[in-house]
């Protein structure tokens, strides 16, 4: 569209404005450059009726209900608006004569095969025929014939159901299926009047996605398994949320009647999930009306859990603590978990346990994540930067298909549609390697050894980690050039289970210091373990990205006390518990036993606690081990906000009321500090934010308003950009704005040398300023473990479905687990004489288990592949969370 | 049956090497399949999705698009009497009916020795000699019962054998492309790497439009 000699008489004026000049229905408006009429229309209030039109999908004109007038100089034809372009100088007509009767004629053919079973069809009320029929269509059809009838409905997956005569054939679950998903497992069989969706015979549409298929469909051919013939439309009463189940955040819609949830929605917010969610986080709302969640407190009577009053529960929780602080001092309680928790939740706890008890053996992690230093303090991308067109990813993370799905389909998107470059460091072939420029595939515990050879060359004499050193000098060419012009943005997660997360942040550390311009997006999975890092709830940090050493003063303001000295992770927490010295052990939402990746050390570490503390919805392995267990409301049950992995805030909504007598975490904690003489001196959910936010320097500016304001409802990343934040620091202002502890903690056993800040920091201005937050430092790397030449060194990965809590608590996706088997290259197999599909012993130092193997040649010769956390073999057995990494021998034979 | 055999696995292997995506295959390999087995099995659709690197169902979409395509076993003669409009006016139900009689079977039944398929069928585009119908898309034109008689006892005797081989196979000559003359990719993972020459015409500079 560059006509740059067509006008002679140079008219100035044109140029001026950017975008295209279009009327519709006589309005005149600016269309963008490139813009659908049917979107142009819609962003100016005109709302053209469709049906496989979708914004997020390729525009296939496949049913013809957007059909308008338009004329583009040439006279008005009627030209669907979905496939059109807005042009300068068009006019499009939306509802005269001939542009009605052609959409009255083109809804009455659509409907010649639909049923119109409307009152029965679980579509009925939100289904576009429906309403356009009523507002649009003929009284009547002219047609008279039989309908056509096929079986129905037909389950096309787990989950999802097919009713054929509903279809109208739009084509937007399979466009869906194929274009966003990747997983083209539903396609259009047979021809003309015959053409039905369908699968390949016994081939099920077992997507992750395939949830989004169901909300897409613009009439009731697709439905849920989990909502069919529960509920109307108007029965509905919706809250927008935020998914908590991983840390994608994807933004959903959560949809009840009569105090029971329904269904989730996707809710279309573009930094994040366009809408989509992956089906675990779409189908888990099952879990919330589980009759297995716990209802009332429980407490340990011999083998067994009674029923308690809280009151009983509470008390006996903050004697615990209490006997601990006695017994030996904060040190001897720790506090596992933290990362299902609202952001407001996590706050509490971290006062609670740092600032009331004062022990800093506090983490929401599991053993397998990112150091907290390297989440809070490498320069930050967000999942846009990653995706941008023209960019280059280098990705060094879980496949995320299986850990973030919806990030997955991000990605994916930005590689197969908008062409962004994939360089992949990885032990195993992940769902983006076939999309991959170059995949480097390293030995476990190598990554950072492949990165620095990426970097700087493979040294002298030694191999790149087993990476093929041809796929090197490719990689190298491209990072180098992205990461020059500026492109480059660098994902970073734990890739195994089975290895220390030491190697990727030695690998990110080496990245930081080559480029130090770059940024970065560091993965964590679970929901809202952002949050929970960002409030501090890790050994060595305080709320706001602050290190214990540079916030202590600052915390000491306005908390009755801060930890002395950083504390244990949950390895340490665990280890020493097992040594006799933890006393009390509080578990928020957290199953070390089925999650952290030692089961010997879990085991040993609960055992060894005298007690424990639970605060969860289920009773869960570990949960069953409590002497007092606390029934907490779920996602859907509190208000509050959630943070996802990019550090992007968005607001939590309450949907429905808890189960039973269960409290929020954040009440909980407020009881138990004032059971133990001192005060949380917040009131609700809104105190917590606003003095988060007083105190902590990431989250400066980032106030409710701001939070409930339009301009957030995509969400707001922390920190502000700096000549966003209102006002600078003041923090005298600050600290006289928050809420000052007014009460000592009684028994805290190190307070005596802190005591000076406290007392008077609610006046004066001179008290400590805003701390500096966490900047990411390289640890000294460690040197890549020696290889045995008699050992499979192992890659434990996780999946989609596991024995994950609310996974396992909604029965539409509790028995979606693969199940376990050992991938072994072909090459190995020949060496230790194992046959295909042999189930044998395997063993490591820690420990042995049974399991199934299997021949893959993507495995990299001497390692071996495993899926972890199923329900058939507990493959946490095999791994020692002090060990660098995990070396397996198979038991052929009659050996020992 | 069902998955290619050796030596169709090898020919399969050949035809994907003709084009420069090996989806591009996706029909040669179903006639291939039909060829081997008289129809398109379940197997023989996976074998392909494997072959050119996408799923069943994409292959099943295809096969299903197309009548010649059958999903289920026919007779080893398939006998289409068309019934549109010329062969129509010309005798063309007549015959179909006739048809039916003689082979015992309704339009789309297959006879119990499994030898003959009938089908009634819309124009198949020899309007002129009409009626007409195809044995296997031989065609047989200006057909009387007689006629039709006389096909199918030839037919069943084996003497039609040299010009009406059995139902899936299209020709007896297998044409062959010599290797340096193929658009050569042959392995699915490489197919992402579209060939030179998709390129080699293109207008010079971006967004150019002609
Ligand atoms: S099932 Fe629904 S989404 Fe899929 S083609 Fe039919 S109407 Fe469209
Ligand atoms: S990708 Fe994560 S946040 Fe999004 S719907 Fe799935 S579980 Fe929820
Ligand atoms: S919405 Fe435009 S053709 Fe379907
Ligand atoms: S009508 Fe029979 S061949 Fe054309």
């Amino acid at each position: 569209m560059t006509d740059t000699a067509a006008t002679p008489d140079a008219e100035v004026e044109p140029e001026v404005v950017p975008g295209v000049p279009v009327t519709i229905d006589g309005r005149e408006i600016i269309a963008d450059e490139g813009e659908l009429i049917i979107d142009a229309a819609e962003r100016h209030g005109i709302y053209i009726p469709r049906f496989c039109y979708h914004p997020r999908m390729t525009p296939v004109g496949m049913c013809r209900m957007c059909i308008c007038e338009v004329d583009t100089g040439r006279g008005p034809a009627l030209q669907p608006t979905c496939m059109l372009e807005c042009t300068p100088g068009m006019v499009v007509e939306t509802a005269s004569p001939v542009t009605t009767k052609a959409q009255e004629g083109v809804l009455e053919l659509l409907l010649i095969n639909h049923p119109l079973d409307c009152r029965v069809c679980a579509k009925g009320g939100e289904s576009p025929p429906l309403d356009q029929t009523v507002a649009n269509g003929p009284g009547e059809s002219r047609f008279v014939e039989e309908k056509r009838h096929k079986a129905k409905p037909i389950p096309i997956s787990d989950i999802v159901l097919l009713d054929r005569e509903r279809c109208i054939l739009c084509d937007r679950c399979t466009r869906f299926a194929k274009e966003v998903a990747g997983d083209p497992l539903i396609h259009f069989i047979n021809r003309g009047n015959d053409t039905e969706v369908n699968t390949f015979p016994d081939d099920p549409f077992a997507s992750y996605f395939s949830g989004n298929t169901v909300q897409i469909c613009p009439v009731g051919a697709l439905t849920s398994a989990t909502y069919r013939f529960r509920a109307r439309p108007w029965d509905l009463e919706a809250v927008e949320s935020t998914c908590q189940t991983c840390a994608v955040g994807c933004r959903m819609a959560i949809e009840s009647s009569r105090n029971e949830v329904l269904r989730y929605q996707g809710v279309d917010i573009d930094p994040v999930n366009w809408g989509w969610l992956c089906d675990k986080g779409r189908f888990n709302f099952e879990a919330l009306g589980s009759e297995h969640r716990l209802r009332e407190p429980l407490i340990k009577q011999g083998d067994a859990h009674r029923q308690a009053r809280w009151a009983e529960a509470l008390g006996e929780a903050a004697a615990a603590l209490q006997a601990a602080l006695d017994a030996g001092g904060p040190e001897r309680i720790g506090v596992i978990g933290g990362a299902r928790l609202t952001n407001e939740a996590a706050y509490a706890w971290a006062k609670l346990a740092k600032g009331v008890l004062g022990t800093d053996n506090v983490d929401c992690r599991l053993g397998d994540s990112l150091p907290a230093e390297a989440v809070l303090g490498l320069p930050q991308a967000t999942i846009d930067d990653a995706c941008r067109p023209g960019g280059t990813v280098l990705y060094l993370g879980p496949d995320p298909k299986e850990a973030l799905p919806v990030l997955y389909l991000r990605l994916r998107h930005a590689l197969v549609h908008d062409g962004i470059g994939l360089v992949e460091v990885t032990p195993v072939r992940t769902s983006l390697s076939d999309h991959a420029a170059v995949v480097l595939q390293h030995r476990p515990g190598e990554v950072h050894t492949a990165v620095r050879a990426l970097l700087h060359g493979i040294p002298q004499g030694q191999d790149a980690g087993g990476v093929d050193p041809d796929a090197l000098d490719a990689a190298r060419a491209r990072v180098a050039a992205a990461a020059e012009a500026g492109t480059l943005t660098v994902v970073v997660g734990t890739q195994s289970v089975a290895e220390s997360p030491q190697w990727v942040t030695d690998a990110a550390a080496a990245l930081a210091e080559a480029y130090p311009q770059v940024r970065f997006l560091p993965l964590v999975r679970r929901g809202n373990e952002r949050g929970a890092l960002e409030m501090g709830l890790a050994p060595g940090l305080l709320p706001g990205r602050t290190t214990l050493a540079d916030g202590a003063a600052w915390y000491r303001t306005t908390w009755p006390t801060v930890p002395g000295a950083a504390g244990l992770d949950t390895a340490g927490i665990l280890t020493a518990a097992a040594a006799g010295q933890i006393d009390t052990l509080v578990l928020l939402g957290a199953d070390p036993l089925t999650d952290f990746p030692d089961r010997d050390l879990a085991t040993r570490g609960l055992d060894g606690a005298r007690r424990i503390i639970a605060l969860d919805i289920f009773l869960n392995p570990s949960v069953l081990q409590a002497d007092v267990v606390l029934p907490v409301a779920a996602f859907g049950e509190v208000e509050g906000s959630t943070t996802n992995l990019e550090g992007r805030i968005s607001l939590l909504n309450q949907k429905v009321t808890p189960p039973g007598t269960a409290r929020s975490d954040w009440e909980i904690a407020a009881e138990l500090a004032r059971r133990l003489g001192s005060d949380l001196q917040v009131a609700s959910t809104d105190d917590l934010w606003n003095e988060a936010v007083a105190m902590a320097p990431s989250l400066d500016g980032i106030t409710l308003e701001l939070l409930l304001s339009p301009d957030a409802s995509d969400g707001v990343v922390a920190p502000l950009p700096a000549e966003a934040t209102p006002v600078p620091d003041e923090p005298a202002d600050d600290a006289a704005d928050a809420p000052v502890a007014a009460t000592e903690p009684d028994e805290d056993a190190d307070a005596d040398s802190d005591e000076d800040a406290e007392a008077d920091g609610d006046s004066e201005p001179t008290g400590p300023s805003t701390p500096p937050m966490v900047a990411f430092s390289a640890a000294q790397p460690l040197d890549p473990p020696a290889l045995d030449a008699y050992a499979l060194r192992l890659v434990a990965t996780r999946k989609l479905y596991d024995l994950g809590t609310l996974t396992q608590a909604s029965p539409s996706l509790a028995g979606l687990t693969p199940g376990t088997v050992l991938r072994v290259n072909p090459y190995d197999f020949d060496r230790l004489g194992v046959v295909e599909g042999q189930t044998l012993r395997v063993k490591s130092p820690r420990g042995g288990v049974e399991v199934e193997i299997v021949t893959d040649a993507t495995v990299l010769r001497g390692t071996a592949a495993v899926h972890t956390n199923q329900p058939d073999v507990a493959v946490n057995r095999l791994i020692d969370a002090t060990q660098p990494v995990t070396d397996i021998r198979i038991e052929t034979g009659g050996a020992a | 049956m069902a998955r290619f055999s050796p030596e169709h696995l090898e020919t399969a292997r050949e035809i994907i090497a003709r084009y420069p995506r090996p989806k591009s295959a996706l029909i040669p390999l179903l006639h291939l399949a039909q060829e081997q087995d008289g129809y398109v099995t379940d197997d023989a659709m996976r074998h392909i999705a494997e072959l050119v690197g996408v799923t069943p169902a994409e292959v099943l979409g295809t096969c299903s698009f197309y009548e010649m395509f059958k999903l289920h076993p026919v007779g080893t003669y398939l006998v289409n009497v068309c019934t549109n409009i010329s062969c129509m006016l010309c005798g063309g139900e007549e015959l179909l009916a006739h048809a039916s009689e003689r082979l015992g079977v309704a339009p789309g039944g297959t006879t119990p020795d499994g030898r003959f398929t009938l089908e009634e069928v819309e124009c198949i585009a020899a309007c002129t000699e009409a009626p007409c119908l195809q044995v296997n898309y031989r065609y047989v034109t200006n057909v009387t019962n007689d006629d039709f008689d006389r096909l199918i006892d030839d037919l069943a005797a084996g003497k039609l054998d040299h010009e009406v081989p059995p139902h899936g196979t299209l020709a007896r000559v297998r044409q062959h492309i010599p290797a340096d003359r193929t658009a050569g990719i042959v392995p699915v993972a490489e197919a992402a790497v579209e060939p030179a020459w998709m390129h080699a015409n293109e207008a010079p500079g971006a967004g150019g439009d002609a």
